[in-house]
Protein backbone atom coordinates (compact mmCIF):
# COMPACT_ATOMS: atom_id res chain seq x y z
CA UNK A 1 0.00 0.00 0.00
CA UNK A 2 2.85 2.45 0.81
CA UNK A 3 4.72 1.84 -2.21
CA UNK A 4 3.43 4.41 -4.61
CA UNK A 5 3.33 6.93 -1.27
CA UNK A 6 5.50 10.30 -2.48
CA UNK A 7 8.69 10.89 0.82
CA UNK A 8 6.70 14.18 0.73
CA UNK A 9 3.87 12.41 1.38
CA UNK A 10 5.05 10.59 4.32
CA UNK A 11 7.00 13.58 5.97
CA UNK A 12 3.85 15.23 5.69
CA UNK A 13 2.17 12.51 8.02
CA UNK A 14 5.17 12.40 10.75
CA UNK A 15 5.34 16.79 10.46
CA UNK A 16 1.87 16.59 11.40
CA UNK A 17 1.81 13.76 14.42
CA UNK A 18 5.03 15.18 15.92
CA UNK A 19 3.48 18.86 15.94
CA UNK A 20 0.27 17.13 17.77
CA UNK A 21 2.43 14.73 20.34
CA UNK A 22 4.22 18.44 20.94
CA UNK A 23 1.20 20.20 21.78
CA UNK A 24 0.07 17.51 24.12
CA UNK A 25 3.21 17.23 25.87
CA UNK A 26 4.00 21.28 26.50
CA UNK A 27 0.59 22.19 27.62
CA UNK A 28 1.44 19.69 30.63
CA UNK A 29 4.63 21.67 31.14
CA UNK A 30 4.62 23.54 34.58
CA UNK A 31 4.75 27.33 34.18
CA UNK A 32 7.63 27.86 36.62
CA UNK A 33 9.33 25.28 34.06
CA UNK A 34 8.80 27.29 31.26
CA UNK A 35 12.56 28.84 31.20
CA UNK A 36 13.86 25.61 31.20
CA UNK A 37 11.64 24.19 28.40
CA UNK A 38 12.85 27.13 26.78
CA UNK A 39 16.47 26.26 26.88
CA UNK A 40 16.11 22.26 26.74
CA UNK A 41 13.89 22.65 23.09
CA UNK A 42 16.77 24.90 22.23
CA UNK A 43 19.33 22.18 22.57
CA UNK A 44 16.38 19.71 20.76
CA UNK A 45 16.51 22.06 17.94
CA UNK A 46 20.22 22.14 17.44
CA UNK A 47 19.38 18.55 16.36
CA UNK A 48 19.81 20.35 12.46
CA UNK A 49 23.46 19.63 12.97
CA UNK A 50 22.75 15.75 11.99
CA UNK A 51 21.74 18.07 8.32
CA UNK A 52 24.95 19.95 8.62
CA UNK A 53 27.10 16.90 9.31
CA UNK A 54 25.80 15.12 6.01
CA UNK A 55 27.15 18.48 4.42
CA UNK A 56 30.28 18.78 6.41
CA UNK A 57 30.95 14.70 5.61
CA UNK A 58 31.36 15.14 1.87
CA UNK A 59 33.93 13.03 0.46
CA UNK A 60 35.28 15.77 -1.32
CA UNK A 61 35.71 18.67 1.24
CA UNK A 62 34.77 21.52 -1.17
CA UNK A 63 33.95 25.26 -0.15
CA UNK A 64 30.07 24.25 0.76
CA UNK A 65 31.32 20.72 2.80
CA UNK A 66 33.35 23.56 4.96
CA UNK A 67 29.93 25.60 5.21
CA UNK A 68 28.72 22.41 6.91
CA UNK A 69 31.32 22.10 9.29
CA UNK A 70 31.30 25.86 10.53
CA UNK A 71 27.37 24.97 10.94
CA UNK A 72 28.48 21.79 13.14
CA UNK A 73 30.56 24.13 15.04
CA UNK A 74 27.79 26.89 15.62
CA UNK A 75 25.09 24.43 16.55
CA UNK A 76 27.41 22.40 19.10
CA UNK A 77 27.39 25.60 21.22
CA UNK A 78 23.96 24.83 21.12
CA UNK A 79 23.77 21.01 21.84
CA UNK A 80 26.37 21.24 24.97
CA UNK A 81 25.17 24.49 25.82
CA UNK A 82 21.40 24.27 26.13
CA UNK A 83 21.44 21.35 27.79
CA UNK A 84 24.01 22.41 30.59
CA UNK A 85 22.22 25.05 31.22
CA UNK A 86 19.34 23.49 31.46
CA UNK A 87 20.91 21.23 33.58
CA UNK A 88 22.18 24.31 35.63
CA UNK A 89 18.73 25.62 35.59
CA UNK A 90 16.90 22.51 37.18
CA UNK A 91 19.61 21.96 39.91
CA UNK A 92 18.19 25.05 41.50
CA UNK A 93 14.79 23.84 41.75
CA UNK A 94 16.16 20.99 44.00
CA UNK A 95 14.16 20.75 47.41
CA UNK A 96 16.47 22.50 49.67
CA UNK A 97 16.98 21.13 53.53
CA UNK A 98 15.14 23.03 55.56
CA UNK A 99 17.81 24.92 57.43
CA UNK A 100 17.99 25.57 61.33
CA UNK A 101 16.30 28.19 62.78
CA UNK A 102 19.07 30.56 63.57
CA UNK A 103 16.62 32.99 66.12
CA UNK A 104 14.20 32.30 68.40
CA UNK A 105 11.05 33.97 68.62
CA UNK A 106 10.84 36.37 70.20
CA UNK B 1 25.18 1.78 8.73
CA UNK B 2 21.58 0.62 6.61
CA UNK B 3 19.10 3.57 5.92
CA UNK B 4 16.76 1.02 8.24
CA UNK B 5 18.98 1.11 11.22
CA UNK B 6 19.23 4.79 11.10
CA UNK B 7 15.92 5.38 10.96
CA UNK B 8 15.16 3.09 13.74
CA UNK B 9 18.30 4.95 16.07
CA UNK B 10 16.31 8.01 14.82
CA UNK B 11 13.06 6.86 16.12
CA UNK B 12 14.74 6.14 19.61
CA UNK B 13 15.82 9.49 19.71
CA UNK B 14 12.76 11.06 19.10
CA UNK B 15 10.86 9.18 21.92
CA UNK B 16 13.83 10.19 24.21
CA UNK B 17 13.15 14.16 23.07
CA UNK B 18 9.42 13.88 23.85
CA UNK B 19 10.57 11.99 27.30
CA UNK B 20 12.53 14.90 28.13
CA UNK B 21 9.70 17.01 27.44
CA UNK B 22 7.33 15.38 29.50
CA UNK B 23 9.64 15.36 32.24
CA UNK B 24 9.31 19.13 32.22
CA UNK B 25 6.05 18.74 34.48
CA UNK B 26 7.56 18.80 37.86
CA UNK B 27 10.98 19.48 38.95
CA UNK B 28 11.92 16.06 40.37
CA UNK B 29 10.93 14.27 36.86
CA UNK B 30 12.54 17.46 34.96
CA UNK B 31 16.14 16.40 35.93
CA UNK B 32 15.23 13.20 34.58
CA UNK B 33 13.88 14.59 31.56
CA UNK B 34 16.80 16.02 31.06
CA UNK B 35 19.04 13.13 30.64
CA UNK B 36 16.94 11.85 28.29
CA UNK B 37 16.77 14.41 26.30
CA UNK B 38 21.13 14.47 25.97
CA UNK B 39 20.97 10.62 25.57
CA UNK B 40 18.96 10.96 22.48
CA UNK B 41 20.85 13.85 21.33
CA UNK B 42 23.68 11.79 21.54
CA UNK B 43 22.07 8.83 19.98
CA UNK B 44 20.79 10.72 17.06
CA UNK B 45 24.50 12.55 16.37
CA UNK B 46 26.12 9.12 16.86
CA UNK B 47 24.04 7.08 14.45
CA UNK B 48 24.49 10.15 12.00
CA UNK B 49 28.72 10.29 12.41
CA UNK B 50 28.44 6.14 11.13
CA UNK B 51 26.83 6.99 8.55
CA UNK B 52 28.99 9.85 7.33
CA UNK B 53 32.08 7.63 8.49
CA UNK B 54 30.66 4.58 6.40
CA UNK B 55 30.16 7.29 3.45
CA UNK B 56 33.32 9.12 3.21
CA UNK B 57 35.23 8.31 6.27
CA UNK B 58 35.14 12.14 6.59
CA UNK B 59 34.53 12.83 10.35
CA UNK B 60 37.45 14.67 11.87
CA UNK B 61 36.35 17.71 10.76
CA UNK B 62 33.13 17.25 12.20
CA UNK B 63 34.66 16.19 15.37
CA UNK B 64 36.74 19.00 15.71
CA UNK B 65 34.13 21.30 15.06
CA UNK B 66 31.95 19.89 17.73
CA UNK B 67 34.79 20.05 19.99
CA UNK B 68 34.94 23.60 19.77
CA UNK B 69 31.20 24.46 19.40
CA UNK B 70 30.99 22.43 22.50
CA UNK B 71 33.76 23.72 24.72
CA UNK B 72 31.81 27.39 23.93
CA UNK B 73 28.64 25.89 24.75
CA UNK B 74 29.62 24.50 27.76
CA UNK B 75 31.66 27.57 29.24
CA UNK B 76 28.85 30.00 28.26
CA UNK B 77 26.46 27.18 30.46
CA UNK B 78 28.45 27.40 33.19
CA UNK B 79 29.15 31.13 33.63
CA UNK B 80 25.87 33.07 32.04
CA UNK B 81 23.55 34.77 34.37
CA UNK B 82 20.30 33.92 35.32
CA UNK B 83 19.33 37.47 34.59
CA UNK B 84 20.86 36.91 30.80
CA UNK B 85 18.98 33.47 30.48
CA UNK B 86 17.17 35.52 27.77
CA UNK B 87 19.97 36.87 25.71
CA UNK B 88 21.51 33.60 25.75
CA UNK B 89 18.31 31.81 24.74
CA UNK B 90 17.96 34.80 22.03
CA UNK B 91 21.61 34.00 20.86
CA UNK B 92 21.39 30.70 20.68
CA UNK B 93 17.91 30.65 18.30
CA UNK B 94 20.16 32.81 15.88
CA UNK B 95 22.61 29.84 15.71
CA UNK B 96 20.45 27.32 14.87
CA UNK B 97 18.70 29.70 12.26
CA UNK B 98 22.58 30.26 10.97
CA UNK B 99 22.97 26.58 10.57
CA UNK B 100 19.65 26.20 8.84
CA UNK B 101 20.89 28.55 5.62
CA UNK B 102 24.42 27.14 6.02
CA UNK B 103 22.93 23.86 5.54
CA UNK B 104 20.31 24.82 2.69
CA UNK B 105 23.89 26.47 0.73
CA UNK B 106 25.52 23.18 1.38
CA UNK B 107 22.56 21.59 -0.13
CA UNK B 108 22.28 23.55 -3.20
CA UNK B 109 26.23 23.47 -3.94
CA UNK B 110 26.34 19.74 -4.04
CA UNK B 111 23.07 17.99 -3.87
CA UNK B 112 24.64 14.83 -4.09
CA UNK B 113 26.22 14.86 -1.01
CA UNK B 114 23.20 15.42 0.60
CA UNK B 115 21.84 12.14 -0.87
CA UNK B 116 19.35 14.34 -2.93
CA UNK B 117 18.72 13.84 -6.47
CA UNK B 118 20.58 15.58 -9.03
CA UNK B 119 19.50 18.36 -10.15
CA UNK B 120 17.36 18.83 -6.90
CA UNK B 121 13.46 17.95 -7.35
CA UNK B 122 10.81 20.59 -7.71
CA UNK B 123 9.53 19.74 -4.18
CA UNK B 124 12.67 19.50 -2.29
CA UNK B 125 13.65 23.19 -3.71
CA UNK B 126 10.34 24.25 -2.67
CA UNK B 127 11.21 22.63 0.97
CA UNK B 128 14.66 24.41 0.53
CA UNK B 129 13.68 27.81 -0.19
CA UNK B 130 11.04 27.29 3.11
CA UNK B 131 13.82 26.27 5.51
CA UNK B 132 16.07 28.95 4.07
CA UNK B 133 13.96 31.82 4.45
CA UNK B 134 12.46 30.62 8.03
CA UNK B 135 16.46 30.07 8.94
CA UNK B 136 17.17 33.47 7.68
CA UNK B 137 14.44 35.26 9.10
CA UNK B 138 15.14 33.51 12.67
CA UNK B 139 19.02 34.43 12.22
CA UNK B 140 18.61 38.16 11.89
CA UNK B 141 15.40 38.55 14.15
CA UNK B 142 17.45 36.69 17.10
CA UNK B 143 20.36 38.66 16.90
CA UNK B 144 17.82 41.99 17.30
CA UNK B 145 16.10 40.17 19.95
CA UNK B 146 19.38 39.67 21.54
CA UNK B 147 20.74 43.27 21.16
CA UNK B 148 17.32 44.78 22.62
CA UNK B 149 17.60 42.20 25.32
CA UNK B 150 20.96 42.69 26.48
CA UNK B 151 21.07 46.32 25.93
CA UNK B 152 23.46 46.90 23.33
CA UNK B 153 20.40 48.54 21.19
CA UNK B 154 18.09 50.28 22.39
CA UNK B 155 14.93 48.23 23.13
CA UNK B 156 12.77 51.06 22.62
CA UNK B 157 10.23 50.18 19.01
CA UNK B 158 11.93 51.49 15.79
CA UNK B 159 9.10 52.54 13.67
CA UNK B 160 8.61 54.75 10.73
CA UNK B 161 5.81 55.46 7.96
CA UNK B 162 4.90 53.14 5.88
CA UNK B 163 6.98 50.28 7.72
CA UNK B 164 4.22 47.43 7.60
CA UNK B 165 4.18 47.95 3.30
CA UNK B 166 7.66 47.74 3.01
CA UNK B 167 7.82 44.48 5.15
CA UNK B 168 4.98 43.21 2.83
CA UNK B 169 7.21 44.53 -0.45
CA UNK B 170 10.43 42.28 0.88
CA UNK B 171 7.99 39.62 1.78
CA UNK B 172 6.57 39.11 -1.59
CA UNK B 173 9.63 39.59 -3.36
CA UNK B 174 11.63 37.35 -1.31
CA UNK B 175 8.70 34.76 -2.23
CA UNK B 176 8.90 35.80 -6.15
CA UNK B 177 12.92 35.21 -5.93
CA UNK B 178 12.06 32.00 -3.98
CA UNK B 179 9.50 30.62 -6.92
CA UNK B 180 12.33 31.60 -9.74
CA UNK B 181 14.98 29.66 -7.81
CA UNK B 182 12.63 26.82 -7.66
CA UNK B 183 11.76 26.76 -11.46
CA UNK B 184 15.62 27.61 -13.02
CA UNK B 185 18.11 24.79 -13.64
CA UNK B 186 21.62 24.09 -11.55
CA UNK B 187 23.94 26.88 -12.44
CA UNK B 188 21.36 29.75 -12.88
CA UNK B 189 19.44 28.95 -9.68
CA UNK B 190 22.45 30.68 -6.99
CA UNK B 191 21.07 34.20 -8.83
CA UNK B 192 17.99 34.40 -7.44
CA UNK B 193 18.58 31.98 -4.31
CA UNK B 194 20.76 34.33 -3.21
CA UNK B 195 18.82 37.63 -3.38
CA UNK B 196 16.18 35.68 -1.80
CA UNK B 197 18.48 34.63 1.42
CA UNK B 198 19.76 38.13 1.74
CA UNK B 199 16.09 39.58 1.39
CA UNK B 200 14.90 37.03 4.32
CA UNK B 201 17.78 38.53 6.37
CA UNK B 202 16.20 42.09 5.75
CA UNK B 203 12.76 41.11 6.16
CA UNK B 204 14.09 39.33 10.09
CA UNK B 205 15.74 42.68 11.09
CA UNK B 206 13.16 44.93 9.82
CA UNK B 207 9.64 42.64 11.92
CA UNK B 208 11.63 42.42 15.39
CA UNK B 209 12.84 46.27 15.10
CA UNK B 210 9.51 47.58 15.97
CA UNK B 211 8.76 45.31 18.81
CA UNK B 212 9.24 47.13 22.07
CA UNK B 213 11.26 45.90 25.58
CA UNK B 214 7.53 45.14 27.14
CA UNK B 215 6.66 42.48 24.39
CA UNK B 216 9.86 40.27 24.34
CA UNK B 217 8.70 37.37 26.14
CA UNK B 218 6.24 36.94 23.13
CA UNK B 219 9.03 37.69 20.86
CA UNK B 220 11.52 35.25 22.18
CA UNK B 221 9.41 32.69 22.41
CA UNK B 222 8.22 33.16 18.94
CA UNK B 223 11.95 33.24 18.02
CA UNK B 224 12.08 29.76 19.66
CA UNK B 225 9.44 28.54 17.14
CA UNK B 226 10.53 29.63 14.36
CA UNK B 227 13.93 27.83 15.45
CA UNK B 228 11.83 24.76 15.43
CA UNK B 229 10.25 25.03 11.85
CA UNK B 230 13.59 26.12 9.98
CA UNK B 231 14.76 22.90 11.67
CA UNK B 232 11.42 20.81 10.31
CA UNK B 233 12.13 22.28 7.05
CA UNK B 234 15.72 21.86 6.58
CA UNK B 235 14.12 18.03 7.54
CA UNK B 236 12.01 18.03 4.89
CA UNK B 237 14.34 19.25 2.23
CA UNK B 238 16.79 16.33 3.27
CA UNK B 239 13.97 13.66 3.44
CA UNK B 240 15.40 13.74 7.24
CA UNK B 241 12.41 12.27 9.99
CA UNK B 242 14.69 13.28 12.78
CA UNK B 243 14.78 16.68 12.27
CA UNK B 244 11.07 16.49 11.40
CA UNK B 245 10.41 15.41 14.37
CA UNK B 246 12.79 16.93 16.73
CA UNK B 247 12.00 20.77 14.34
CA UNK B 248 7.96 20.12 15.05
CA UNK B 249 8.55 19.49 18.77
CA UNK B 250 10.13 22.79 19.39
CA UNK B 251 8.19 24.59 16.91
CA UNK B 252 4.83 23.44 18.52
CA UNK B 253 6.44 24.45 22.26
CA UNK B 254 6.88 27.90 20.59
CA UNK B 255 4.38 28.61 19.38
CA UNK B 256 2.40 27.39 22.86
CA UNK B 257 4.32 29.85 25.01
CA UNK B 258 4.01 32.99 22.73
CA UNK B 259 0.19 32.10 22.87
CA UNK B 260 0.75 31.91 26.82
CA UNK B 261 2.45 34.86 27.14
CA UNK B 262 -0.09 36.94 24.55
CA UNK B 263 -2.52 35.71 26.83
CA UNK B 264 -1.23 36.81 29.79
CA UNK B 265 -0.60 40.57 28.34
CA UNK B 266 -3.85 40.56 26.88
CA UNK B 267 -2.54 41.38 23.49
CA UNK B 268 -3.24 39.87 19.87
CA UNK B 269 -0.71 37.45 18.09
CA UNK B 270 -0.63 40.03 15.28
CA UNK B 271 -0.83 43.25 17.56
CA UNK B 272 2.57 42.12 18.81
CA UNK B 273 4.40 41.25 15.54
CA UNK B 274 3.05 45.15 13.80
CA UNK B 275 4.80 46.54 17.06
CA UNK B 276 5.56 50.05 18.39
CA UNK B 277 4.20 49.17 21.75
CA UNK B 278 6.26 49.09 25.03
CA UNK B 279 8.46 52.31 24.44
CA UNK B 280 9.73 54.24 27.33
CA UNK B 281 6.89 56.17 28.50
CA UNK B 282 8.61 59.73 29.93
CA UNK B 283 5.70 61.62 30.58
CA UNK B 284 3.45 60.48 32.89
CA UNK B 285 0.16 59.45 31.38
CA UNK B 286 -2.61 60.52 33.52
CA UNK B 287 -0.78 63.45 35.27
CA UNK B 288 -3.60 65.95 35.32
CA UNK B 289 -4.53 65.58 38.51
CA UNK B 290 -1.91 64.94 41.08
CA UNK B 291 -3.08 62.66 43.42
CA UNK B 292 -1.48 61.97 47.07
CA UNK B 293 0.51 58.83 47.89
CA UNK B 294 1.06 57.32 51.53
CA UNK B 295 4.66 56.88 51.31
CA UNK B 296 6.52 54.94 54.56
CA UNK B 297 10.33 54.26 55.47
CA UNK B 298 11.07 51.01 55.39
CA UNK B 299 10.43 50.82 59.14
CA UNK B 300 6.65 51.51 58.84
CA UNK B 301 6.86 48.56 56.85
CA UNK B 302 8.94 46.44 58.86
CA UNK B 303 6.38 47.37 61.66
CA UNK B 304 3.44 46.23 59.10
CA UNK B 305 4.81 42.91 57.51
CA UNK B 306 6.28 41.83 61.10
CA UNK B 307 2.93 41.72 63.06
CA UNK B 308 1.12 40.33 59.82
CA UNK B 309 0.12 36.78 59.73
CA UNK B 310 0.13 36.34 55.77
CA UNK B 311 2.44 38.35 53.55
CA UNK B 312 2.24 37.56 49.70
CA UNK B 313 5.57 39.06 47.90
CA UNK B 314 4.60 39.98 44.04
CA UNK B 315 8.20 40.07 42.58
CA UNK B 316 8.17 42.02 38.94
CA UNK B 317 11.81 42.40 36.87
CA UNK B 318 12.28 45.92 38.80
CA UNK B 319 13.59 43.08 41.32
CA UNK B 320 15.52 41.22 39.01
CA UNK B 321 17.23 44.32 38.12
CA UNK B 322 18.41 45.35 41.18
CA UNK B 323 19.38 42.02 42.01
CA UNK B 324 17.29 41.98 44.99
CA UNK B 325 16.10 38.30 44.90
CA UNK B 326 18.46 37.06 47.68
CA UNK B 327 17.82 39.76 49.74
CA UNK B 328 13.90 38.82 49.74
CA UNK B 329 14.85 35.53 50.07
CA UNK B 330 16.46 36.75 53.56
CA UNK B 331 13.74 38.63 54.50
CA UNK B 332 10.78 35.89 53.95
CA UNK B 333 13.18 33.68 56.20
CA UNK B 334 13.49 36.08 58.76
CA UNK B 335 9.36 36.62 58.40
CA UNK B 336 8.78 33.00 58.60
CA UNK B 337 10.91 32.32 61.75
CA UNK B 338 9.07 35.05 63.35
CA UNK B 339 5.59 33.19 62.35
CA UNK B 340 4.68 34.82 59.55
CA UNK B 341 3.53 32.46 56.20
CA UNK B 342 5.08 34.15 53.13
CA UNK B 343 4.33 33.47 49.51
CA UNK B 344 5.01 34.32 46.64
CA UNK B 345 2.81 35.56 43.52
CA UNK B 346 4.02 35.29 39.77
CA UNK B 347 2.65 36.52 36.98
CA UNK B 348 3.35 35.24 33.74
CA UNK B 349 4.98 37.99 32.54
CA UNK B 350 6.81 39.14 35.42
CA UNK B 351 10.51 38.31 33.74
CA UNK B 352 11.86 38.98 30.32
CA UNK B 353 10.96 35.70 29.05
CA UNK B 354 8.00 32.80 29.94
CA UNK B 355 8.84 31.73 33.54
CA UNK B 356 12.20 33.83 34.25
CA UNK B 357 11.04 34.67 37.39
CA UNK B 358 11.12 31.19 38.94
CA UNK B 359 14.17 30.70 38.02
CA UNK B 360 15.88 33.75 39.62
CA UNK B 361 13.73 32.99 42.85
CA UNK B 362 15.04 29.38 43.09
CA UNK B 363 18.32 30.63 42.19
CA UNK B 364 17.83 32.78 45.22
CA UNK B 365 16.74 29.54 46.71
CA UNK B 366 14.07 30.21 47.26
CA UNK B 367 11.49 27.22 48.03
CA UNK B 368 9.66 26.44 44.96
CA UNK B 369 6.99 25.25 47.35
CA UNK B 370 5.97 28.61 47.97
CA UNK B 371 6.04 30.28 44.74
CA UNK B 372 2.53 30.49 43.30
CA UNK B 373 1.36 31.27 39.65
CA UNK B 374 -0.82 34.02 39.38
CA UNK B 375 -4.12 31.47 39.02
CA UNK B 376 -3.87 29.56 42.42
CA UNK B 377 -2.93 32.52 44.35
CA UNK B 378 -5.16 35.16 43.34
CA UNK B 379 -8.27 33.97 45.52
CA UNK B 380 -5.95 34.24 48.65
CA UNK B 381 -5.41 37.90 48.85
CA UNK B 382 -8.56 38.29 49.90
CA UNK B 383 -7.31 36.70 53.26
CA UNK B 384 -3.85 38.08 53.19
CA UNK B 385 -2.69 40.86 55.68
CA UNK B 386 -0.32 42.51 53.49
CA UNK B 387 1.06 42.63 49.78
CA UNK B 388 4.45 43.31 49.61
CA UNK B 389 5.13 44.87 45.56
CA UNK B 390 8.41 44.61 44.41
CA UNK B 391 9.48 46.07 41.18
CA UNK B 392 5.99 45.31 39.22
CA UNK B 393 3.68 47.43 38.04
CA UNK B 394 1.36 46.87 35.09
CA UNK B 395 0.93 43.25 36.36
CA UNK B 396 -0.85 44.86 39.64
CA UNK B 397 -2.81 47.47 37.59
CA UNK B 398 -6.72 47.12 39.14
CA UNK B 399 -7.34 49.11 35.72
CA UNK B 400 -7.18 46.10 33.96
CA UNK B 401 -10.57 45.39 35.24
CA UNK B 402 -11.96 49.06 34.37
CA UNK B 403 -14.06 48.70 31.06
CA UNK B 404 -12.38 51.37 28.36
CA UNK B 405 -9.07 51.35 29.88
CA UNK B 406 -5.79 50.49 27.55
CA UNK B 407 -5.29 47.34 29.18
CA UNK B 408 -8.85 46.21 30.11
CA UNK B 409 -8.94 42.60 30.19
CA UNK B 410 -5.40 41.53 30.76
CA UNK B 411 -5.55 39.05 34.02
CA UNK B 412 -3.66 40.69 37.09
CA UNK B 413 -2.49 39.49 40.24
CA UNK B 414 -5.36 40.92 42.66
CA UNK B 415 -2.88 42.50 45.08
CA UNK B 416 -5.52 45.26 45.87
CA UNK B 417 -7.67 42.79 47.72
CA UNK B 418 -4.87 42.69 50.62
CA UNK B 419 -5.78 44.32 53.60
CA UNK B 420 -2.98 46.33 53.47
CA UNK B 421 -0.77 46.85 50.28
CA UNK B 422 3.32 47.79 50.21
CA UNK B 423 4.74 48.85 47.05
CA UNK B 424 8.33 49.27 46.70
CA UNK B 425 9.38 51.38 43.23
CA UNK B 426 12.01 53.95 41.94
CA UNK B 427 9.50 56.31 41.48
CA UNK B 428 6.08 57.62 40.23
CA UNK B 429 6.83 56.68 36.94
CA UNK B 430 4.70 54.93 34.92
CA UNK B 431 4.91 50.96 33.53
CA UNK B 432 5.54 49.81 30.38
CA UNK B 433 1.63 50.28 29.64
CA UNK B 434 2.33 53.92 30.40
CA UNK B 435 -0.56 53.88 32.62
CA UNK B 436 -1.04 55.76 36.04
CA UNK B 437 -1.54 52.80 38.89
CA UNK B 438 -4.52 53.20 40.69
CA UNK B 439 -3.55 51.09 43.47
CA UNK B 440 -1.13 53.23 44.12
CA UNK B 441 -2.82 55.85 45.78
CA UNK B 442 -5.66 53.35 47.71
CA UNK B 443 -5.91 54.44 51.19
CA UNK B 444 -4.45 51.19 52.02
CA UNK B 445 -1.63 51.35 50.19
CA UNK B 446 2.12 52.75 51.49
CA UNK B 447 4.73 53.22 48.84
CA UNK B 448 8.40 52.92 50.02
CA UNK B 449 10.69 54.70 47.48
CA UNK B 450 13.83 53.50 46.77
CA UNK B 451 15.89 51.18 44.79
CA UNK B 452 14.68 47.33 45.64
CA UNK B 453 17.42 45.72 46.81
CA UNK B 454 18.22 48.81 49.11
CA UNK B 455 15.13 48.50 50.38
CA UNK B 456 14.71 45.38 51.20
CA UNK B 457 18.25 45.00 52.90
CA UNK B 458 16.98 47.91 55.12
CA UNK B 459 13.64 45.90 55.28
CA UNK B 460 15.63 42.89 56.70
CA UNK B 461 17.47 44.79 59.44
CA UNK B 462 13.68 46.67 60.52
CA UNK B 463 12.52 43.54 61.13
CA UNK B 464 14.18 42.22 64.00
Amino acid sequence: MTAGVDPIVFNLIVFVLAIFVGFQVVWNVTPALHTPLMSVTNAISSIIMVGAMLAAGAADLDWGGWLGVLAVALVSINTFGGFLVTRRMLEMFRKKEPKPVAKEKP
Amino acid sequence: MSANQLALWYLVAAVSFILALRGLSGPQSARRGNVYGMVGMAIALLATLALVYAHSKNVLPILGAMAIGGAIGAVVARWVQMTQMPQLIAAMHSLVGLAAVFIAIAAVNNPAAMALDVPITLGHKVELFIGTFIGAVTFSGSVIAFGKLSGTIRSAPVVFVGQHYLNLAIGIAMIGFGIWFCTSPAPAEWGPFTVMTVLAFVLGFLLIIPIGGADMPVVISMLNSYSGWAAAGIGFSLDNPMLIIAGSLVGSSGAILSYIMCKAMNRSFFSVILGGFGGEVSADAGGAEKKAVKSGSAEDAAFLLSNADTVIIVPGYGLAVARAQHAVKELAAKLTAKGVTVKYAIHPVAGRMPGHMNVLLAEAEVPYDQVFEMEDINGEFAQADVALILGANDVVNPLAEQKGSAIYGMPIIEAYKARSVLVNKRSMASGYAGLDNPLFYMDKTMMVFGDAKKVVEDLVKAVD
